[in-house]
């Protein structure tokens, strides 16, 4: 049941991943400005050579050619190369997403421990000073910009996965908060605890298995929260990572490198929502 | 025998401290400063970006050099030039012995074949079309190993000082770009972080002293697009320089530390605003009337108030503008052309006699339509968003309504070169040379970058068909003062017609960090490091 | 009623019925220019200083929450409303359902909105009044910002769906528009009011970031986000503790929307 299940999870998430590609492929041809180059505002270059941009832009006009044989390249390992920077798309790719990668695990591992330790405890004390306090600082960093958290990280040398972690915390937070508190204040955990239960028997075998679906699901959406505000936390604290990247591709129209980006976007998306829903399943199976 | 151990031991230490004063005094330290994008190319011929303009600029090795301080044109690879009276041809004597920085030794042969590369019809690069002023081939002819003649298929105006952006490239070298002439080369470039330059050993070039240049071990570039996180590297003193630093933050370092910064007067760039004046444009009839009509553009500039714009927007950082050149190209600035005055009420007039009347507050024209327009600008440059407020509000006064619009720079050019959708716009030209016969592409009435109404099949107005035989005149001159009347007419009918409104001269501001020795900063680009070989930091 | 929630209607009435009143409290309106008195400290005349513009910034806040505090909980209620839709019956209806809305809401998360809005904003005309080019913003907005909470209701539905409660009012023949609607929806209140009360801030500093577009709030007319942009020249706002106004405000005014949507998230089943 579980194999079958994790085959037709694949199928899916292949499906999805190229419908991704094609369809962010779209968005940012249609968009205006996809011909547009800055060069062609030197007032040096001649006539010819200005021609000679266009013409290259329009290449890539036709979406279906372009995503054509960006599939087939794509198959024998080439992906492209880009517009702005006149690199392989691969290798720009392969330099820049270990950084891109760690930052994320570490921002997200931060968050989520904050987050939940935060919570469970507002869960298990239910005193509203501290419920009040965790909310308010929470609420705070909803409410300064990404940006500004990203310059204060630099300006006071602290890494950017602190920066990352601080953006997507309280969003995680709250959820948290609610689903635990909820779930404490349930009938049959109430009885549980009446019946002299062990806390921690009570969070592993009643209250983990309620929420866990959730929480997973949860965790599957701050990949992208975290994968968004990589962006301005990479351009501002120079981190030379996929972030920064996508955002000087946006700026450039660089096609090759956004529908690349966005694929592996699409890919981290789909594998941590699905691997979410795989664990929740499983979770759900051995709970009954 | 203690004696001669004595005089021994002496000795080895008077030889180890020379040794040790000479390393020293050769370590000139580490330069760092930030670039505000990725270098797009490493190849000097292909350099189209001020990253990749400002790394050619340290390693490549030029025939002549314009000194960015007297602005005069420096013998550089070669010893001596000369130009041939039809402005065709020019020959060079280049200096013997040199070597690039892997050994390679220099001769004529490699500039005859950077100029080969250069012209390649394929190539399609600003500093190869510089020299593009007609068909034909370009002839080089190698007279001897140090002397060498190029010959262009027509005249080509200001010929010699073009050469100051062409690096010369190494023709037998196997490792072709990285085999460079200037004072650093390439060590080491880390993606979307940073890049590093080391002093070229076999550089040419020594001091009066006789001290081999440069003076610095290297050169460390950090690529750093943001503006804020660059001030706080260099407050952290992570940074010996900033170029171009905006007049806030220079102000706020006066105020701190005002031997740092320098202000370097009025620079060559400047703002404009200019109206659509496209035929087929996809804008209301009676809007395209109002943009034609010169009468209504010259009201419009007097009716800006451009003291406040230097005064707020730059904070004093900035005078108003004359026409296209700045007073700070003090050869071909047109000094008897002033700025515009402030004077709505003469605007107003103006208005009234081409019809246009106030009522209630609101300008109307002719027909009965109220005058509303929007300016847009590029996302992202706090200035022009600024000056587009105050010019809002300066509008205002005369009845006008302005939208302000700020779109990403894409969207911009695609309005402004392709679809011709907007009304007014808002940029800035960065002139980084001298020559007026640079800015062809933008005063003759056929050129792409003609942008209030380019690629015109033949002239549509009387002034701009004489602009255009102004500027053809002076390209095919070989005589400064003709070519200087020339454009001293073309700079007077601009000011007359008003197709950009220009606004202001930015100054050239910069800071330098306590440790960095030698700066002396100037209008012309680089500004900061362009005596970047005689350039030392001193260890805290 | 405790405290802390009379506090927070308080706190929003306060700032809603100044925001209405800014005509009075602040006759020098919002886009004057005292261009003699640029980045001025407070003073008599201009309590919060003024801009580098020479604009009155309390006039500028007390203007600007208008607009965020009218369109950004609009916009959060729709966001959240989609969301409890796309996400909640799809969990409830499980099976090839969920699959599709999933793939959906996954495709949503990743692809580059960013193209949209600039899409959106080449159709809008130049001269566009500046209360179309507001709405048009926060509906997009509120159009694309569902995502998030989707995924997180769809997990919810679908753990309902096999809760005991539900079972046993499926034995007993109850409609399933009805179970959904009077069992599962309710019990999808925390998550959804959770959604809602972080819609409003990040929509609001959206709002902000969609300047840079051509979308949002047009000058000279202020919004939230703009004014929270001014900390991003962080090396100042030390020296001009005014300038944290409006990121205080937004912070008050959150809080006070949570607190006084608190007794709902804990809803029991």
């Amino acid at each position: 049941m579980l194999k079958s299940r994790i085959a037709g999870h694949a199928l899916a998430l292949v499906a999805t991943l190229l419908l991704g590609g094609f369809l962010s492929a779209t968005l940012v041809r249609l968009a205006p400005g996809f011909d547009a180059d800055e060069q062609q505002l030197d007032p040096h270059l001649g006539a010819e050579s200005v021609q000679a941009l266009r013409t290259a832009r329009q290449q890539d006009h036709n979406l279906w050619r372009f995503y054509f044989s960006y599939m087939k390249g794509a198959v024998h390992g080439d992906l492209g190369t880009s517009l702005a920077l006149a690199q392989p798309v691969r290798t720009l790719l392969r330099e820049r997403a270990p950084l891109t990668l760690r930052l994320l695990a570490l921002g997200l591992g931060l968050a989520w421990v904050a987050a939940l330790s935060l919570a469970l405890t507002a869960a298990w004390l239910r005193i509203s000073a501290f419920d009040a306090l965790t909310i308010v600082v929470s609420g705070t960093f909803l409410c300064i910009p990404a940006a500004v958290l990203a310059l204060l990280s630099v300006l006071w040398n602290v890494p950017g996965s602190l920066a990352i972690a601080l953006i997507v915390f309280p969003h995680i937070y709250r959820y948290a908060r609610n689903l635990l508190v909820k779930s404490y204040s349930s009938p049959h955990i109430i009885t549980a605890r009446a019946k002299g239960l062990g806390e921690a028997r009570i969070l592993f075998w009643h209250v983990v298995p309620t929420v866990a679906p959730q929480l997973l699901a949860l965790a599957g959406v701050s990949v992208s929260m975290a994968v968004g505000a990589a962006i301005p936390v990479e351009a501002l604290c120079g981190l030379p990572g996929v972030g920064q990247l996508a955002w000087q591709a946006a700026m450039a129209r660089d096609l090759p490198l956004l529908v690349n980006i966005t694929l592996l976007v699409t890919l981290v998306t789909l594998l941590a929502n699905s691997g979410a829903d795989v664990i929740g399943l499983m979770v759900r199976g051995q709970k009954s | 025998m203690k004696k001669k151990r004595k005089i021994a031991l002496v000795l080895i230490i008077l030889c180890l401290g020379s040794l040790l004063g000479r390393a020293l005094a050769q370590g000139g330290g580490e330069l760092k400063f930030s670039i505000r994008m990725e270098p797009k190319t490493f190849d000097p011929l292909k350099v189209e970006d001020e990253a990749s303009a400002s790394i050619r600029y340290l390693t490549g090795g030029v025939l002549v050099r314009v000194n960015r301080q007297t602005q005069d044109l420096e013998p550089g690879l070669a010893q001596s030039w000369k130009v041939s009276k039809d402005g065709r041809q020019i020959t060079f004597r280049l200096r013997s012995g040199i070597s690039f920085s892997d050994g390679t030794p220099f001769s004529a042969g490699d500039v005859a074949y950077t100029i080969q590369q250069l012209m390649d019809p394929a190539l399609h690069s600003p500093t190869g079309d510089a020299f593009r002023s007609g068909t034909g081939n370009v002839e080089t002819k190698v007279i001897s190993p140090t002397q060498i003649s190029i010959t262009f298929p027509a005249p080509v105006a200001g010929l010699d000082r073009l050469f100051d952006q062409v690096a010369v490239l190494s023709e037998r070298s196997p490792r072709k770009e990285a085999a460079v002439l200037g004072p650093f080369m390439l060590a080491d470039y880390k993606p979307g972080a940073t890049v590093l330059l080391k002093r070229n050993p076999n550089y040419w070039k020594s001091d009066e002293q006789g001290r081999k240049l440069p003076y610095l071990d290297s050169i460390r570039l950090d690529i750093q697009p943001n503006r804020d996180v660059e001030m706080l590297h260099f407050k952290r003193g992570e940074l010996d320089l900033i170029n171009a630093l905006d007049s806030e933050y220079f102000d706020k370092l006066e105020a701190t530390s005002p031997q740092l910064v320098h202000d370097a007067g009025p620079s060559l760039d400047s703002e404009q605003l200019w109206f659509n004046e496209v035929a087929k444009a996809p804008i209301p009839g009676y809007k395209k009337n109002w943009f034609r009509s010169a009468n209504f553009r010259r009201a419009i500039s007097e009716a800006i108030n451009r003291e406040d714009l230097s005064r707020i927007v730059f904070h004093g950082h900035a005078q108003p503008a004359a026409g296209p050149f700045s007073p700070a190209n003090k050869f071909w600035f047109n000094s008897k052309l002033k700025p515009q005055a402030y004077s709505p009420d003469a605007a107003l007039k103006a208005l009234e006699s081409d019809g246009f009347r106030l009522e209630n507050g609101v300008l109307k024209d002719k027909d009965g339509n109220e005058v509303v327009f929007s300016i847009i600008s590029n996302a992202g440059s706090k200035t022009r968003e600024r000056m587009a407020v105050l010019i809002q509000d300066d509008l205002q006064k005369i009845g006008i309504h302005v939208n302000v619009v700020t779109l990403d720079f894409p969207s911009l050019i695609e309005r402004m070169t392709q679809s011709f959708d907007y009304e007014a716009i808002i940029l800035g030209l960065t002139n980084v040379d001298l020559d007026p016969n640079g800015e062809m592409n933008v005063w003759l009435s056929s050129a792409e970058n003609h942008q209030w109404n380019p690629q015109q099949k033949t002239p549509e107005t009387s002034w701009e068909a004489e602009i255009d035989r102004l500027m053809r005149a002076q390209a095919s001159s070989t005589d400064l003062k003709r070519r200087k009347e020339a454009f001293d007419r073309v700079q007077e009918i601009v000011v007359e017609e008003q197709p950009f409104i220009f606004l202001i001269n930015k100054n050239a501001l910069s800071v330098a960090s306590t440790v960095l020795h030698g700066a002396a900063p100037v209008i012309l680009w680089p500004q900061t490091f362009w005596n970047a070989e005689r350039l030392t930091v001193s260890t805290k | 009623m405790n405290l802390w929630r009379k506090l927070a209607c308080v706190a929003l009435a306060v700032v809603v019925c100044a925001s209405l009143a800014a005509n009075w409290l602040a006759p020098v309106g919002y886009e004057k220019q005292y261009r003699e008195a640029t980045n001025a400290p407070p003073s008599r005349a201009h309590w919060l200083g003024t801009d580098e513009l020479g604009r009155d910034r309390f006039a500028r806040v007390l203007y600007g929450t208008r607009i965020s505090l009218l369109l950004a909980p609009a916009a959060a209620l729709l966001s959240t409303l989609m969301a409890a839709f796309i996400g909640g019956l799809a969990g409830y209806l499980g099976g090839i359902w969920a699959r599709l809305a999933m793939a959906v809401t996954d495709l949503f998360l990743s692809l580059p909105w960013l193209f949209l809005l600039i899409t959106a904003r080449a159709f809008m005309p130049l001269n566009v009044s500046p209360l179309i080019s507001v709405l048009v913003t926060f509906l997009l907005l509120g159009l694309l910002g569902w995502s998030t909470a989707a995924r997180v209701l769809c997990a919810t539905a679908g753990s309902l769906r096999s809760a005991d409660f539900v079972r046993q009012a499926r034995a007993a023949g109850v409609p399933g528009s009805r179970l959904f609607w009077i069992h599962v929806m309710p019990n999808l209140k925390p998550v959804l009011y959770a959604q809602f009360w972080i819609s409003i801030p990040v929509f609001i500093l959206s709002e902000a970031n969609l300047g840079i577009l051509g979308l949002g709030v047009a000058e000279p007319m202020p919004s939230w986000g703009s004014l929270l942009r001014e900390l991003e020249g962080l090396l100042s706002v030390g020296e001009e503790p005014w300038k944290f106004v409006p990121l205080i405000l937004l912070v008050v005014v959150v809080m006070s929307f949570q607190l006084l949507l608190s007794r709902q998230e804990e809803a029991p089943a």
